[in-house]
């Protein structure tokens, strides 16, 4: 397997050679920076931490800063584990790693939709709009009478909706553009412009 | 400079100046098993639609008695020219009025102050070779009068 966290920058559109319009997320990848290698000795599982986006020392608390201290790199301010094997510490991941047609899966925070209620939230039905119904987007019965006496757990209601982190499988890389850090992934990916991502591509 | 419009800068074309209104003729790239050929689709642009590579242009024609409308990108790479037939006048950003029309109250005027197609055209095909054309020349050397 191979990981990449990206920055979204937005959507648009890009022609193929014989004509075809793909719509488009772009997405600026990397480089991510290995901070710390996990072993198998050790911590029980391999796996790589990468930092991404570069950040001044003194924007991180002391434990965070010291992270980067002792294996001598600068300071960065994500950092997100990869199950990958074969890399250093100080060596990066760049976007060279991807090629197009290759088919990768993408994870991100949604965009947040703030307290909403079900119709919205989980596609309930909802009652009539008009003819004197008074029933138009209330969640109606939520359980039964004596028994259970109680509301089910994980019983629909209103509440909290996005911001939640959603993957998306199954997308197919379009064009890769190594002296920009570019990536050019066919559909959507979740989040706003500016969210951050990760990339995965199963080998 | 934005990184998005990096990306979309590279799929623009050189395409000529037209309007709504306008009768125009799109050569569209057909390709027949291995064979690429350009068929012509001659009629009245009804629409503009969208910005940037993202730009579509409608197409109408009366073909066989029946009212044909296709859509096109502008910077589509199947697309493989554009030219300016006639001008014309109009007082709509969308012709879709046309739709419900037949015969001589579907026709548009031809605009006519000033205004030449050959020399719209000319001026494109002018443009394009003066894009290729267009190499470094190396300043010459002026002598200053003492």
């Amino acid at each position: 397997m191979i990981g990449i966290l990206g920055k979204k920058l937005g959507m648009t559109q890009i022609f193929s050679q014989d004509g075809k319009a793909y719509p488009v997320t772009v997405i600026e990848a990397g480089p991510g920076c290995v901070i710390q290698v996990k072993t198998l000795e050790k911590d029980g599982y391999e796996a790589v931490k990468v930092g991404f986006i570069e950040t001044k020392e003194k924007k991180l608390n002391k434990p965070q800063a010291g992270v980067f201290k002792k294996a001598g790199l600068t300071t960065y301010k994500i950092i997100k584990e990869f199950p990958i094997n074969n890399l250093k510490v100080g060596e990066f991941i760049t976007v060279e790693s991807f090629a197009a047609g290759d088919v990768v899966s993408v994870s991100g925070m949604s965009k947040g939709k703030g307290f909403q209620g079900v119709m919205k939230r989980h596609h309930f039905s909802g009652g009539p709009g008009s003819h004197g119904s008074m029933f138009n987007r209330a969640p109606g019965s939520i359980g039964a009478s004596s028994y259970p006496s109680r509301v089910w757990k994980n019983q629909k209601m209103p509440g909290h909706m996005g911001m939640d982190k959603v993957t998306v499988k199954n997308l197919k890389i379009i064009e890769v553009r190594p002296e920009q850090n570019l990536m050019l992934i066919k559909g959507a990916v979740p989040g706003p412009k500016g969210a951050i991502v990760e990339i995965k591509k199963e080998e | 400079m934005n990184l998005i419009t990096s990306v979309e800068e590279g799929l623009k074309k050189n395409i000529p100046e037209f309007n709504i209104g306008d009768t125009v003729r799109v050569m569209v790239k057909v390709v027949e098993g291995d064979k690429e050929r350009f068929q012509p689709f001659d009629g009245v642009v009804i629409a503009r639609k969208g910005s940037n590579t993202k730009e579509t242009f409608t197409v109408r024609k009366i073909s066989f008695g029946v009212g044909v409308e296709k859509i096109f990108p502008v910077h589509s790479p199947s697309v493989e020219r554009i030219e300016v037939l006639k001008k014309g006048r109009i007082r709509r950003a969308k012709l879709y009025y046309l739709r419900g029309k037949k015969g001589k109250s579907a026709k548009i005027k031809e605009k006519d102050r000033g205004f030449t197609v050959k020399a719209l055209n000319s001026a494109v095909a002018n443009q394009d070779l003066q894009a290729k054309e267009e190499q470094p020349v190396e300043p010459q050397n002026t002598e200053t009068i003492q």
